[in-house]
C-alpha cells in the first residue's frame, strides 16, 4: 500500500514536470517502473494531482528537457527506496502519514515542481492587491487587505491564500482534493496569525454557493479555469458569491497557436515528452471567450494582461502579449442585476457525461479519453 | 535525496547537503502568538540596532513583530559628556540617508558630529598624494562617536516599541534550523534558545552579531578570514591650534596607515594601524612621546628615496603639462599638541567574508558577513549598506504578502550586497598590501598610480561615489 502510494506520487511529479497534465493518457501509460502497483492506486494518484497547476508546466518544457535525465534517475532511486520501505512499513496509518508528508513537501518546496507557482505570486499577489486597493479609499498600513473577504477557488496547498492572508484579508480556500486541503491546513497552522485569517474547505464551489451568496469582496481562480468542464457554470458561481462591486481575478492559459505549438506540438510530437493524442488544449480559454462569458454574467472586465514565464530565471514577467498565460480582473456591477445565463458563447467540447457523475460537476476528477 | 538535489535547479544545491546534516529534527509544538516573531535580530550593536530600527519604521512592517537581542545593557546617554569618546565612525552620506530615513540622524545632529569636506591621502615613501574633495560645499562624510549613534538608535527604537521588542542582557545560546525539506509535522521556523533557557521562534533571523558571529557559525556558513599583522591604535587628539578642521588625513607608512579625522575645531580622532608590537608600545609610552610619534609619522620624510622622488616629480611635470589648470594643492596636516588621557586603546585587525550571506530564514549583515581593514573607513558603512538593501527587499516582500524567510528575496539581497562588498574588501586588502612595502618597484608603481588617479577627475569621482554609498 505504502509503496504504491509513494510510487504514484512520484508518478504525478514526473508528469507534472513534463508539462502534460493529461490524466487520460497518464492512466493509460503509467510510468514503466511502477506499472504493477500503479493500477491499484489509480484513485489515490488522481486525488494527489492538483487540477490547477498543469497549465503552466506547458511553458516549462524548456526546463523539462534539461532535467529529463535527472528526473529519470530520480524515479529509479525513488523506486528502490520505496521498495525497501514497503517491506517494513505496512500499516495503513503510517502510509497515510508518509503520503501526506510527501505531499506537503511538494507544495511548499519553493524550488520543487511547484516553483513556477511560488514565483507567480510575485505577479498575482500585487495584481490582486493593487486592484483591490483601487476600490477602497484608504487602507491600513501593514495589512492593506484587512477587512476584505476573499475566496480562493482551487487553492491547492494554499500557495496564494497565505500571502493574501498575510496582507490582512480573511481568506476561504476551496479545493476538491482533500489531501491538498490537509497540506494547506497543516502549513498555516504553524503561523497563529494566518491560522485565524484563513479557512480551508475540501469541497467544490457549487457546494458553497448557496450559503455564501454575495459574501466575498473578491474571488480568485488562479490556474483553474482551464481545468473546469463547464466554464459558464463555474463563472456564474463565482459571480454569485461576489458582493456587488466585488472583484473576480483569473489567471489562466490562452487558446492560441503558440500555446498549441509550445505545449502540444513540441512536447508531444517533436520532443515526445508528452504522450500523443491528448486534447487538453481544447480546454484552454481565450481572453475573448472568457470576457464574453464574464460580461454575460454581469461582470465587467477591467484588465487583461499577459504573463510570461522565463524557465531559465524562474521568474514571471508582465507582458503585453496574452498569447500564452494571462491574468484578468473583472468587477461585478454595483447595481443589482439578475443576469440570465446567456446561451453558450462557445463550447470547448461536448460535455463529458462521466464528469457530471462526479461529486464535483465542475472540476474534472475523472480521466478523459 | 541525492537525486532530488541533482534535479534541482537550485544553485546552492550541493551546499545544501551540508545544510541537511546540520538539521536536528525535533518536534515542536505549534507556537503561540507570543513566542513567534516575524524577524529576530541577533546582536544589538550599531548595525543590529539600526536594522531593527529601520524595520520598525518601515510602513509595510506595521503589522509585524520584531525582536532585537542584545547581550549588553541598555545604553542611554543621560547627558553628553564633555570629552569625546575614542570610538568613532566615519559615516558616509549614504549611511546618513539611511539613518535619517528613520529619524536617527536628527538626534545625531542635535548632539554632536563633524562633517569633513576633503580627504587627503598620501604616501610616506614619496610625494605622491591623492586629494578627494567636492566642488560644492557638500560634506564627504561625517565623523560621529559610536555612543552618539547608539543613543540615537536607542531613542528611535523606543519610538516603535509597539512593534520592536528589545531584550537587553539576553543572548542566544542555541539555534535550531528548520528542516531543509519541510515535513508536515516539523516547525518551519528558526528556534532560538536564550541564555535563561526560554525559547522563541522566528520566521527570519538576522545575524548582526559581529565578526565572530554565532549565527553564522551555527548555520554552518563558511567564512574566509585572516588576521592582519596589524593592530589599530585609537585616541582622541588635541591640535596645536584651532582650525577649520574639515579634512580627513591619512598617510600610508610602511608599517600601516595612520589617519586623523576631525571631531571639532581643535580635536581630532586618531586611527593608527601598525604592527602589534609597535601598537602595544604606542599605547604604553608616555603621552609626550606618543604625540611626537604621531607628528613625526605625518611629517617625516625618512622613507623617501631620491629615485622615487625624481620619478614622481617627472610624472607630476607631465601631468601639469597635459592639464595645466589642476588646482588641488597639497595641504599640510595639523600638528598635534596633546592626547586625551586614557583615550588610547588598541584592537587587532583582520579581514573576513562569509561565503553566503543568506540561508533559508537567515540573513547576515554587518561584520557577521564581512570584516574590513579600517583604512577606507568603510566598516560600518558596509553594514548600513546591507541594512538599506535588506530592508528594501524585506519591505517589498512584506507588501507582497511573502514569507519573510523565503530565499527568493533573500538571494536578491545577497547578490546585491556581495557585488558591492567583495569589491570593497578586495580593494582595501590590495591597498593595505600595496602600501605595506617599501620595495622600490612597488613604491614607484603606487606613486605613479596614485598620481595618475589623482589627475583623472572622472576616476576620482567614481571612487568617491562608490565610497559614499
Amino acid at each position: 500500500m505504502w509503496g504504491g502510494r509513494k510510487l504514484s506520487s512520484s508518478g504525478s511529479r514526473f508528469f507534472g514536470v513534463f508539462g502534460s497534465g493529461r490524466r487520460g493518457t497518464q492512466t493509460e501509460r503509467p510510468p514503466p517502473t511502477s506499472s504493477a502497483v500503479y493500477s491499484k492506486n489509480q484513485l489515490n494518484w488522481t486525488l494527489q494531482t492538483k487540477p490547477g497547476v498543469f497549465g503552466e508546466y506547458r511553458t516549462m518544457w524548456f526546463k523539462s528537457c534539461r532535467t529529463f535525465s535527472c528526473l529519470n534517475r530520480m524515479k529509479i532511486y525513488r523506486y528502490l527506496w520505496t521498495r525497501l520501505y514497503s517491506t517494513s512499513q505496512t500499516t495503513v496509518d503510517s502510509s497515510e502519514v508518509k503520503t501526506f508528508l510527501a505531499l506537503a513537501h511538494k507544495w511548499w518546496d519553493e524550488q520543487g515542481v511547484y516553483a513556477p507557482l511560488h514565483s507567480m505570486n510575485d505577479l498575482r499577489v500585487p495584481f490582486i492587491r493593487d486592484n483591490l486597493l483601487k476600490t477602497v479609499p484608504n487602507h491600513q498600513l501593514g495589512k492593506p487587505l484587512s477587512g476584505m473577504r476573499i475566496l480562493d477557488v482551487g487553492c491547492g496547498g494554499g500557495l496564494l491564500a497565505e500571502p493574501l492572508g498575510r496582507l490582512g484579508a480573511s481568506v476561504l480556500g476551496l479545493d476538491p482534493v482533500t489531501e491538498n486541503i490537509k497540506t494547506a491546513q497543516c502549513h498555516k497552522s504553524f503561523d497563529p496569525v494566518l491560522d485565524k485569517r484563513i479557512e480551508y474547505r475540501a469541497c467544490s464551489l457549487e457546494e458553497i454557493v448557496e450559503e455564501t451568496a454575495e459574501t466575498f469582496d473578491a474571488v480568485v481562480a488562479s490556474e483553474v479555469v482551464e481545468h473546469v468542464t463547464d466554464l459558464e457554470t463555474f463563472l456564474q458561481c463565482c459571480c454569485q458569491v461576489l458582493k456587488p462591486g466585488g472583484s473576480l481575478f483569473i489567471t489562466t492559459i490562452n487558446k492560441t497557436q503558440l500555446s498549441y505549438a509550445l505545449g502540444i506540438v513540441f512536447s508531444e510530437q517533436i520532443a515526445g515528452i508528452v504522450p500523443k493524442g491528448t486534447h487538453t488544449w481544447e480546454k484552454f480559454v481565450s481572453p475573448e471567450n472568457l470576457e464574453s462569458i464574464l460580461e454575460s454574467n454581469g461582470l465587467s472586465v477591467q484588465t487583461v494582461t499577459g504573463m510570461l514565464y522565463n524557465p531559465f530565471s524562474g521568474y514571471w514577467h508582465w507582458s503585453e502579449n496574452t498569447s500564452l498565460n494571462y491574468a484578468a480582473h473583472a468587477m461585478k456591477s454595483r447595481v443589482q442585476e439578475h443576469p440570465v445565463s446567456a446561451e453558450p458563447v462557445s463550447k470547448g467540447e461536448p460535455e463529458d457525461l462521466r464528469a457530471n457523475a462526479c461529486p464535483n460537476p465542475v472540476v474534472h476528477e475523472e480521466p478523459k479519453k | 535525496m541525492a537525486a532530488r538535489l541533482a534535479g534541482s535547479r537550485w544553485a546552492a544545491g550541493p551546499v545544501a547537503v551540508g545544510r541537511g546534516s546540520l538539521v536536528s529534527r525535533q518536534r515542536w509544538s505549534v507556537p503561540s502568538a507570543d513566542t513567534l516573531y516575524d524577524v529576530v535580530v541577533s546582536g544589538g550593536g550599531l548595525v543590529g540596532a539600526a536594522m531593527a530600527c529601520a524595520l520598525g519604521h518601515d510602513i509595510h512592517f506595521r503589522d509585524k513583530k520584531i525582536l532585537l537581542l542584545e547581550a549588553g545593557p541598555k545604553k542611554v546617554l543621560e547627558k553628553l559628556s564633555e570629552t569625546y569618546s575614542n570610538r568613532v565612525s566615519s559615516i558616509s552620506p549614504g549611511s546618513a540617508t539611511l539613518l535619517s530615513s528613520f529619524g536617527a540622524w536628527d538626534h545625531i545632529c542635535n548632539m554632536r558630529y563633524r562633517g569633513f569636506r576633503r580627504m587627503q591621502v598620501w604616501d610616506a615613501c614619496s610625494e605622491a598624494l591623492i586629494m578627494f574633495d567636492k566642488d560644492n560645499l557638500d560634506d564627504m562624510g561625517y565623523i560621529v562617536e559610536n555612543d552618539v549613534i547608539m543613543h540615537a538608535l536607542t531613542k528611535q527604537l523606543e519610538a516603535v516599541s509597539d512593534r520592536v521588542t528589545v531584550l537587553y542582557r539576553s543572548k542566544a545560546v542555541g539555534y535550531t534550523w528548520p528542516c531543509l525539506f519541510p515535513m508536515a509535522d516539523s516547525s518551519p521556523w528558526v528556534h532560538i534558545t536564550l541564555g535563561d533557557g526560554s525559547t522563541l521562534q522566528t520566521k527570519l533571523l538576522i545575524g548582526a552579531d559581529g565578526h565572530n558571529s554565532g549565527v553564522r557559525q551555527s548555520a554552518g556558513i563558511q567564512n574566509v578570514s585572516w588576521n592582519y599583522d596589524q593592530s589599530a591604535v585609537v585616541a582622541t587628539l588635541h591640535l596645536s591650534e584651532a582650525t577649520e578642521n574639515n579634512v580627513a588625513w591619512q598617510r600610508f607608512l610602511p608599517s600601516g596607515p595612520i589617519a586623523v579625522l576631525p571631531l571639532s575645531d581643535s580635536l581630532s580622532s586618531l586611527v593608527w594601524s601598525t604592527s602589534h608590537e609597535h601598537a602595544a608600545e604606542l599605547v604604553s609610552m608616555d603621552e609626550e612621546k606618543f604625540v611626537d610619534a604621531i607628528n613625526s609619522a605625518f611629517w617625516s620624510d625618512i622613507n623617501h628615496t631620491d629615485f622615487i622622488d625624481s620619478a614622481g616629480t617627472l610624472l607630476q611635470y607631465a601631468v601639469a603639462l597635459l592639464k595645466p589648470t589642476r588646482v588641488s594643492a597639497r595641504q599640510l596636516p595639523p600638528s598635534v599638541a596633546k592626547v586625551d588621557a586614557k583615550s588610547r586603546v588598541l584592537f587587532p585587525l583582520g579581514l573576513g567574508h562569509a561565503a553566503e550571506y543568506v540561508r533559508p530564514r537567515v540573513a547576515l549583515i554587518g561584520d557577521a558577513a564581512h570584516r574590513v581593514h579600517p583604512l577606507a573607513g568603510q566598516g560600518v558603512n558596509m553594514g548600513f549598506g546591507d541594512i538599506s538593501s535588506l530592508v528594501h527587499h524585506l519591505s517589498t516582500a512584506a507588501f507582497n504578502g511573502k514569507d519573510l524567510g523565503s530565499m527568493s528575496h533573500l538571494t536578491s539581497y545577497e547578490t546585491e550586497r556581495q557585488r558591492h562588498n567583495t569589491a570593497l574588501l578586495a580593494a582595501t586588502d590590495l591597498l593595505k598590501r600595496l602600501y605595506s612595502t617599501s620595495t622600490t618597484p612597488l613604491v614607484l608603481l603606487r606613486t605613479w598610480g596614485l598620481q595618475a588617479t589623482n589627475a583623472i577627475s572622472p576616476l576620482k569621482a567614481q571612487i568617491m561615489a562608490f565610497a559614499s554609498k
